[in-house]
């Protein structure tokens, strides 16, 4: 009985029609609500990030300043430009699918993919940057604990604030780890649309998959223009020390 | 309005969920809601009895007050790994991934979750999750507590604590995706005319589990990620070390863990209400009340988590303030043990198994709330907290009240998931067995707490003694009486009488499906006219005696 | 303890029938309601049982009437009790005069305490009946809790940080003192007594027991060793950093503005961490002397601190080891002669 049903799919009109849902209009309905509640939890799972950020600036806002400036800020805002371009492309990702353009979609996906990978790689280069510097808290890698040169900050050896720089180290290094590793997923995700696009399985009628990955990168994309400003512009106008 | 005797029960067909298609890979590989709920319940079930051993050895350790029987060791690992295996793995997914999978879809009138591959996922998910975990505790066990606290677990425990915390990691985004996809599905798949305010309360109630778990599980997931980070690194911000604050943990931790108790107890809330209206064939009083209260204990269940902390430096404002919140948070559930008890009044009540756990949860449950002021009050909550008081409290509310829901649920749909009786006499036996024996094990640790015997203890002074053999002998009585159901289910699935279509005479739209359902639940889409638990049109009410056609038929 | 089966800890301080008193309340109330609704239940099961297998009652309608009673009347009941529960929570959260204060320190698993006139003691406390009893406490590794059910009390005991709590005892005898928070291995073994004595015998205790020197005098000996006084003065009345002889309880300004009232957790945070809350008017040039002093250490040095009452309560001694830098880890980030910190 169930085979009959998933045998004929012309009864429920569109291919792509799952079998439980009554017609096209919700099935959408539901792929996006379910999108927007994911995005939900996405938040709280920041959340608690944001929260131990925002409570030990407070707690050390010397160290702070001082950990933040050492970051590269040219770096972080060619990402921030790169990752606002690749949030126009997907939109017009979008745009084209529900408009029936294929050629144009792909290209769209194909450089958000591109532009996604240029931000992992530029975060490529400040990582290791960080670890030549022995910035890397703790002694997660094995041989290059942290013991930054105090010098760099302007400190002298064993002063107090050094344990405040680790813990904003920390603190970068679970955010912006946590970020790209969304960025990594949805790299993938892109793939995969690119892949589907191509077997042109979407149509102005079923154009689920990219909307809803589409809200999934922009959603990563605002994640990270909340990053910047908290991590990278720490005390800039203070005019630096 | 559509009464009950015109709607047509279907034609009786051999062809249903369980026998559609055969073979382990039809099983696992299956994306109908049904069959995912019986992996679910199959996994729960090892999972439960894995952390009733534990409990066993818990409570023979604490027979005698010299530590014995286990190793200091053993049995710190021991009373964690009951807490973690209990909660994580059997109480958060026991009624919403069973029941919830099975019923919510067909409660509503649609043929699956939303989202049936993510469900399929979901299990693959906590299978995961428990995979890592009893490899955790094969390796070498966990002996933190199942709350984790720093800078115990992040420094000095010399346990499994990565391993474990990855497990709950993982774990955590099955609730997520689970919680996801009955949110969805409960907004975009009811079947025509069933409105939000004829849904029976089990959806009112799962909806409302959702929502907590979507919006705490992942909190508690970054906190337990940190904290293995931490474990790893060496160092960050839970510690002192670097000016952490091992108390952050607590509130990170908190924020999730207080709502998950609700996670746990108000799906068991929403069979409750099945039951009582169900078994004594009456609609539950003040439907509205019942099911809005469900909503505000989950958002207010969000504003409390600092009761749990009031003996840690935290601000004795802040904690006026949560204990307020936590007084307020009462007031739901009294609302809904109260419209219970006003349903039955006037009504026509059958002593069938289900209904005699439905009745001790609502016993139990008053006194797992009401022992919950004792910790909501300042004062005595530095006196209580962490003592065997805290101990018993929860228990009465997991055991009592979130354990009975899901036995009584269990027997209740269980016809409809196996198109098989359970034995009535056993079951009523297996009841009282598990009444008796609950509350002898948990009656004596409120004193034993009050007088001052502390938690996670090994050995203690002998003045405690009494306390807890009575304790023990509750439990193995309590363990036997487990053992009864779990015979006579996996006998009834082979020797159980055949189910009929309706075995209970009721109005739910799951009952007018056969037993077991087809795997699209419906042969056709229905068309709801009717208000949830309305029994008979109401121009009929008034004449006792005229029941529907299906039950003149079978008489 | 009695012979009989007990049903409620002995009481033995000044809050305890407080407690008791409360707790009573919370169970007739329980009682109550738990009678209440079973026995309704009860009654309702048998006279409303299914007498024929076809009958179906007259559903209700609900009656808005009646959930208003029964939500307010819970409400008036929880709010008596949480206005009860919070002020004798207040009563025992407020820091009590004249204390007799002893220092905690705690530490897996074992309890280290010395009174403020020198006596050391392990998993063992010794006070008199009906004084104020205030502990300080912290603790080397993980949280614990003192946890004294006679006094119906218990606070937690957290690394890098103090807390305080305070009881009196009424009634001499021993009574139990557990920790309460789960820390590890032998938690259950972290198990001691506070022995209550009367005034008499508690003062022949003391003098019983003179054994080391008051937590005030080795801090002072701290201070001098560790260089202290080469920025405080040599008997705290400051210098390069600012004078420490009686701050102890008034409000400091902070140079990153507002105040903070210096207690014992103030004067710890700025031995241990002195750039968090800088006073006004010095430079952050203190070195951290985290690592270099042990928790009993430090409980000396804040000991001695809260002794500078002001002129002439200490002797300042000679100074010779206060070059004696502690450490490399001095910072002296500013040039040498800037005003400098606390």
């Amino acid at each position: 009985m169930i085979e009959s049903h998933a045998a004929t799919p012309e009864i429920h009109g569109h291919p792509a029609l799952q079998h439980h849902f009554e017609n096209m209009e919700q099935q959408r309905e539901a792929g996006t609500l379910g999108m927007w509640i994911f995005l939900v939890t996405e938040i709280m799972f920041f959340g608690g990030m944001f929260l131990a950020y925002t409570l030990y600036r407070n707690l050390f806002p010397a160290g702070f300043v001082l950990a933040s400036n050492h970051l590269d800020i040219t770096l972080g805002a060619v990402n921030t430009g790169v990752l606002i371009l690749s949030s126009f492309t997907m939109a017009m990702a979008v745009y084209f699918t529900q408009t029936g353009k294929l050629r144009p979609q792909v290209w769209c996906l194909v450089l958000t993919l591109i532009l996604g990978l240029t931000f992992l790689g530029i975060k490529a280069v400040e990582y290791h940057e960080k670890y030549t510097d022995r910035l890397i808290p703790g002694r997660i890698i094995p041989g290059a604990h942290f013991g930054p040169d105090p010098h760099a900050f302007h400190l002298q050896a064993g002063a107090p604030e050094l344990a405040q720089i680790e813990m904003f180290y920390w603190i970068y290094f679970a955010m912006t780890g946590m970020h790209a590793l969304h960025m990594v997923i949805g790299a993938g995700l892109l793939t995969y649309l690119i892949i589907f696009s191509l077997k042109r399985r979407f149509d102005p009628e079923y154009h689920s998959p990219v909307e809803v990955i589409g809200l999934y990168w922009h959603f990563v994309d605002i994640v990270w223009i909340f990053l910047f400003p908290l991590l990278y512009l720490l005390g800039r106008h203070l005019g630096g020390h | 309005m559509k009464p009950i005797e015109s709607f047509e029960l279907p034609s009786p067909s051999k062809v249903n969920y369980l026998n559609a298609v055969y073979g382990l890979k039809s099983w696992l590989l299956t994306k109908d809601h049904k069959r995912i709920a019986l992996l679910y319940l199959g996994s729960i079930t090892f999972f439960f009895f894995i952390g009733g051993i534990y409990a066993l050895m818990i409570r023979l350790e604490l027979l005698t007050p010299s530590g014995d029987f286990l190793e200091s060791t053993t049995y710190n690992k021991v009373f964690t790994q009951h807490g973690i295996i209990m909660i994580f793995f059997f109480l958060i997914p026991s009624i919403p991934a069973t029941l919830g999978n099975f019923l919510i879809p067909m409660m509503i009138g649609a043929k699956d979750l939303a989202f049936p591959r993510i469900n399929l996922l979901s299990w693959y998910v906590y299978l995961a999750g428990g995979i890592i975990t009893i490899y955790a505790l094969l390796a070498g066990g966990v002996d933190t507590g199942w709350t984790f606290y720093t800078p115990f677990s992040t420094t000095f425990s010399n346990s499994y604590v990565v391993a474990t915390g990855l497990g709950i990691f993982i774990n955590g985004f099955s609730s997520i995706l689970t919680g996801l996809n009955f949110i969805v599905t409960i907004h975009t798949m009811r079947a025509p005319g069933m409105t939000w305010f004829r849904m029976p309360l089990f959806c009112w109630s799962h909806y409302a589990t959702s929502l907590i778990m979507i919006l705490g599980t992942p909190v508690i997931a970054i906190t337990v990620l940190l904290l293995a980070f931490e474990r790893v690194s060496g160092v960050g911000i839970f510690n002192p070390k670097l000016g952490g604050d091992p108390v952050l943990f607590q509130h990170m931790f908190w924020f999730y863990s207080h709502p998950a108790v609700y996670i746990m107890v108000l799906p068991g809330m929403g069979v409750i209400s099945e039951l009582i209206a169900n078994f004594s064939r009456k609609n539950i009083f003040g439907y509205s009340f019942v099911a809005f209260s469900s909503i505000a204990i989950a958002v207010f269940g969000f504003l409390v988590w600092g009761h749990h902390m009031f003996v840690t430096p935290q601000s004795v404002y802040a904690g006026m303030i949560f204990s307020f919140l936590s007084f307020a948070v009462a007031i739901p559930s009294a609302i809904k043990v109260f419209n219970w008890t006003a349903t039955l009044y006037k009504s026509s009540i059958s002593y069938d198994t289900p209904m005699l756990y439905a009745l001790g949860f609502i016993g139990l449950f008053t006194i797992g709330g009401m022992t919950g002021l004792f910790l909501a009050s300042l004062a005595t909550d530095v006196h209580l907290s962490d003592t065997y008081f805290v101990v018993a409290h929860f228990h009465y509310i997991m055991v009592g009240g979130a354990l009975m829901a899901y036995l009584g649920g269990l027997h209740y749909w269980w016809p409809k998931m196996t198109g098989r009786m359970y034995p009535e006499g056993w079951g009523r036996f297996g009841a009282l067995v598990v009444f008796v024996g609950f509350n002898l094990t948990f009656l004596p640790q409120f004193i034993a707490g009050y007088i001052g015997m502390p938690r996670r203890y090994h050995a203690y002074p002998p003045e405690f003694q009494v306390y807890n053999v009575l304790s023990t002998a509750g439990a193995s009585i309590l363990g036997f009486g487990m053992l009864i159901p779990a015979v006579y289910f996996v006998w009834s699935m082979r020797y159980g009488k055949h189910a009929e279509a309706n075995p209970w005479h009721l109005p739910g739209l799951e009952w007018r499906t056969q037993s077991p359902p087809p795997t699209e639940n419906f042969e056709q889409t229905p068309i709801v006219t009717w208000d949830a638990y309305e029994f008979a049109p109401p121009e009929e009410t008034e004449v006792v005696g005229k029941f529907h056609g299906e039950v003149e038929r079978a008489s | 303890m009695q012979s009989w089966i007990p049903i409620v800890p002995e009481s033995a301080s000044s809050f305890s029938w407080k407690v008791d008193a409360l707790y009573f309340y919370l169970s007739g109330v329980t009682l109550f309601f738990t009678l209440l609704i079973s026995g309704t239940l009860i009654f309702f099961v048998i006279r409303y049982r299914r007498r024929t297998p076809y009958e179906i009652p007259r559903p209700v309608a609900g009656s808005h009437k009646l959930e208003t009673v029964w939500t307010v009347i819970p409400f008036v009941i929880a709010m008596t009790m949480f206005v009860w529960g919070a002020s004798v929570f207040f009563d025992q959260y407020k820091p009590p005069q004249n204390a007799i204060e002893v220092y905690v320190v705690g530490k897996q698993w074992m309890w280290k305490l010395q009174h403020a006139t020198g006596q050391r003691e392990i998993n063992e406390l010794h006070v008199p009946v009906g004084r104020k009893v205030r502990l300080i406490m912290t603790s080397e590794d993980v949280i614990h809790d003192f946890f004294v059910p006679a006094f119906r009390t218990k606070a937690d005991v957290v690394p890098g940080r103090y807390t305080t709590m305070w009881f009196e005892a009424t009634k001499p005898g021993t009574y139990h003192l557990f920790c309460a928070e789960y820390c590890g291995m032998n938690h259950s073994g972290m198990i001691g007594s506070v022995i209550v004595m009367e005034p008499r015998d508690f003062d022949n205790w003391l003098s019983g027991n003179v054994g080391s020197m008051t937590p005030a005098t080795a801090g002072q000996q701290l201070y001098q060793t560790l260089g202290c006084a080469s920025c405080h003065g040599g008997s705290g009345e400051g210098g390069r950093g600012p004078a420490l002889t009686g701050t102890f309880g008034t409000q400091i300004s902070l140079a990153s503005g507002g105040t903070v009232t210096a207690d014992e957790g103030y004067l710890r945070e700025s031995i241990i961490n002195p750039q968090a809350k800088l006073v006004a008017g010095f430079g952050p040039i203190m070195p951290t002397f985290q690592g270099q002093v042990s928790e009993d250490q430090l409980m000396q040095l804040v000991a001695y601190i809260k002794s500078l009452h002001g002129a002439g309560t200490t002797t300042p001694a000679p100074t010779p080891s206060a070059a004696a830098s502690p450490s490399p880890a001095r910072a002296v980030a500013s040039p040498a002669p800037a005003p400098s910190i606390r």
